[in-house]
């Protein structure tokens, strides 16, 4: 009888005693994407923690990436900041800017001795996300950049050339009054995060300014570009286009993502990273295509810019050396050419590292999946200049909202092109100035 | 002569107030002292820096002509709000009043809207109004209207002010619906013999004696509808398309979390706040004597 209960008691010891994951040191990572991409996040983090005993990642969705920035930031005001966040490549100015609240991935990376050669970076994405001695900030991770998708069996229907998307955006208009005409899609075109297609990397590939001082990255006293003769008449044109019919507009950020895989609309401006969910939800023929520009415009067409988001080290007053170790080990482990590979091929994210791209490229993969290296190809299709380098706004989610503000009252016919583009380019600037007084210190 | 219960001890009273009285300390004094002090701050997104700057939030907020069309918005949504609840809720409470089949599943049906949380209330009234998806939004486009209150503003602030409004009615159905109980039938069987109608009846004497209760909710109403919105405008519109529906406590939002200016959203709340102190404070001094109280 004793011997039962005391054999009980030690069995019960046992079992409430600390399992052998918690010893593990636990760092915090969220991340900002929804369905099947954070699923496959998910899975890169739980391989890590299967590869060592070490540390546990706990990875946690909060939502949008506007939405997982200010539960970053609100998180960090009440101290218990996580280790990692993942955040898009807008914040980049205000994350740069928060000296004390976010720890530099080289700072990190001497500081606990984990081996770490910058250069492994494709320099589109290197350049982003470094000071300008060189010296990164951040992790890369999920680098995007903006393609086309179009309906394949739409442009059939529409006595258009499936091999042959639009190149020019003269040929999409033309191309979608037919998709119109014929009647192929209920939409023709529509386009998701409207200012990153529209206006950031519009203004990349025409190589026109975004934004004064190299689109920010040479100064805090960058003005707005964006109403030049070329964005007016770009404006101009999908609000034609939508008075027309042919262009449907989609909403903020990433609501127009949802049009394409659905049907509805034969062609989309979206990121690389919609081709997942595309493969999954798409029920007809598809293809990605490069992003068409206005013929005429010197050097155009040009590189795109990425998007997408990268990994940043955030402080707290309760962290501890081991948990940056954490950290910096789970970063060595996402830039091998092997995770990167199998990110860039299971999503339509770039390979972030040369070696991950010719990883890829070696395994015959992109003659197998033709198309799959267009995002690849499309951003490093010319040496970036100043205006294609990519951009550094300080309260840029800001400045998109007050973009897309203006483009909506455009939009519904309350103002031209002209005074939408005025109006945002005087309100952004407001902005700006802001942001550069509260961080001039 | 009234009878007066006077209780002995000095104590339990106290006590019984203090968890009430600490709620209010924690949920609404402590946060507004926290807003008036972060108003007169400049401050970075991640609040490493700050500096004083006086009474220049609340300049920089009263000369932005966005947050005035905003408050002249928020007027027109608040009466809209307010009349529209309460007038539904006392048609509705006078009809269920009567001597009916099912008066008590009327009563009990009127009453579950309230328990809908505001942003599910919305969410559902996107389901139903959406162009693309929504039951109606769809049928409304096939009938050849063209429905897209993602884009069109003024349909856009119909659709909140409706799914505003139908959150409140119960609530306003409730206490209509016990002001109208508590009225005395002969008083208005007596109306009847000396012949006044149903109209008359109701405008001259129901009415008149429903009036503590019409100022009641009247108060209420109207701070549902500057502060307690916010989850339905959130989820239906995000304050678009265009600001259209951006209202005063939806924009101080937008400004703090979303654009991280702390000091300009501070103000704002504040000045909100004193805005809704004052417009309280002026109903009770003018519209409360009016009130009849039986």
């Amino acid at each position: 009888m004793m011997l039962t209960a005391l054999a009980l008691v030690v069995a019960l010891a046992a079992a409430v005693s600390p399992s052998r994951a918690q010893s593990r040191t636990q760092i915090e990572f969220w991340y900002g994407l929804g369905q099947p991409l954070g699923g496959l996040i998910e899975k890169i983090v739980a391989d890590f923690n299967a590869s060592q005993t070490q540390y546990q990642v706990n990875p946690s969705f909060k939502g949008s990436y506007p939405e997982t920035m200010v539960g970053a930031i609100a998180a960090f005001r009440a101290g218990t900041a996580p280790h990692i966040v993942q955040m898009f490549e807008v914040g980049t100015a205000t994350m740069m800017s928060a000296r004390g609240a976010v720890k530099p991935v080289h700072e990190l990376m001497k500081e606990t001795g984990v081996a770490f050669d910058p250069n492994v970076y494709v320099p589109a994405v290197k350049g982003y996300y470094s000071l300008p001695d060189g010296r990164m900030v951040a992790m890369p991770f999920n680098s995007s950049t903006t393609i086309m998708f179009y309906n394949k069996d739409a442009f059939k229907k529409a006595g258009l050339d499936p091999a042959k998307p639009p190149q020019t955006w003269p040929d999409l208009v033309a191309a979608a009054k037919k998709i119109k005409a014929a009647n192929a899609a209920p939409c023709a075109f529509t386009t998701a995060w409207p200012t990153w297609a529209q206006f950031e990397q519009f203004s990349a590939i025409h190589d026109v300014p975004l934004a004064t001082k190299a689109n920010g990255m040479a100064g805090l006293d960058a003005e707005l570009k964006i109403n030049s003769p070329l964005h007016v008449k770009h404006v101009q044109n999908l609000i034609d286009m939508q008075k027309e019919g042919t262009f449907k507009y989609g909403g903020r950020d990433a609501a127009g993502d949802a049009l394409f895989p659905s049907g509805e609309c034969a062609m989309i401006h979206a990121s690389s990273g919609l081709r997942a969910r595309i493969m999954r939800e798409a029920k007809f023929e598809w293809a990605p295509a490069m992003l068409p520009y206005w013929p005429g415009t010197p050097n155009a067409p040009k590189n795109s810019i990425i998007g997408g988001a990268a990994f940043w080290v955030m402080t707290s007053p309760t962290r501890k050396p081991e948990e940056y170790k954490g950290v910096a080990e789970f970063f060595r482990f996402i830039s091998q050419p092997d995770v990167v590979a199998k990110w860039h091929t299971d999503t339509g994210f770039l390979p972030v590292t040369a070696a991950g791209y010719e990883k890829v490229k070696a395994s015959g993969f992109y003659q197998q999946n033709p198309g799959t290296d267009l995002p690849y190809l499309q951003l490093t299709r010319t040496q970036p200049s100043e205006n294609s380098r990519g951009l550094r706004l300080g309260n840029m989610p800001e400045i998109r909202n007050i973009i897309q503000e203006e483009l909506e009252k455009a939009f519904q016919g309350q103002q031209t092109a002209q005074q939408a583009l005025d109006n945002a380019v005087q309100r952004g600037n407001v902005v700006l100035r802001n942001f550069e007084r509260a961080n001039r210190s | 002569m009234q009878r007066r219960v006077i209780f002995d001890g000095k104590i339990l009273p106290y006590l019984l107030l203090l968890p009430q009285v600490v709620i209010t300390l924690v949920f609404f004094f402590w946060p507004a002292g926290q807003a008036v002090y972060q108003s007169f701050m400049l401050q970075d997104a991640f609040g490493l820096r700050q500096t004083f700057v006086g009474l220049e939030n609340y300049r920089i907020v009263l000369a932005d002509p966005l947050y005035l069309a905003s408050a002249g918005r928020t007027v027109i949504f608040s009466a809209a709000v307010t009349v529209l609840a309460m007038a539904s809720a006392l048609a509705l409470a006078v009809m269920a009043d009567r001597q009916i089949r099912g008066a008590a599943a009327y009563k009990t049906l009127l009453i579950w809207p309230y328990a809908v949380a505001p942003a599910v209330a919305a969410v559902l009234w996107l389901f139903v109004f959406h162009p693309a998806i929504g039951i109606v939004g769809r049928g409304l486009r096939d009938l050849g209207l063209a429905w897209d209150y993602k884009l069109n503003g003024v349909q856009a602030m119909g659709l909140v002010i409706l799914a505003a409004s139908w959150k409140q009615v119960s609530y306003n159905f409730l206490f209509f619906l016990a002001g109208l109980q508590a009225i005395q039938k002969p008083v208005i069987e007596a109306a009847a013999i000396d012949g006044a109608g149903p109209a008359r009846r109701f405008w001259s004497i129901v009415f008149p004696l429903l009036s503590p209760t019409t100022f009641f909710l009247l108060v209420v109403n109207l701070v549902y509808a500057f502060f307690g919105t916010f989850g339905v405008i959130h989820a239906l519109t995000a304050g678009g398309p265009g600001k259209s529906t951006e209202t005063l406590i939806y924009k101080l939002w937008v400004d703090g979390v979303i654009n991280l200016d702390l000091g300009g959203s501070s103000a704002q709340s504040v000045i909100l706040l004193v805005v809704v102190m004052a417009l309280t404070g002026i109903q009770f001094r003018f519209i409360e004597r009016r009130v009849h109280y039986g």
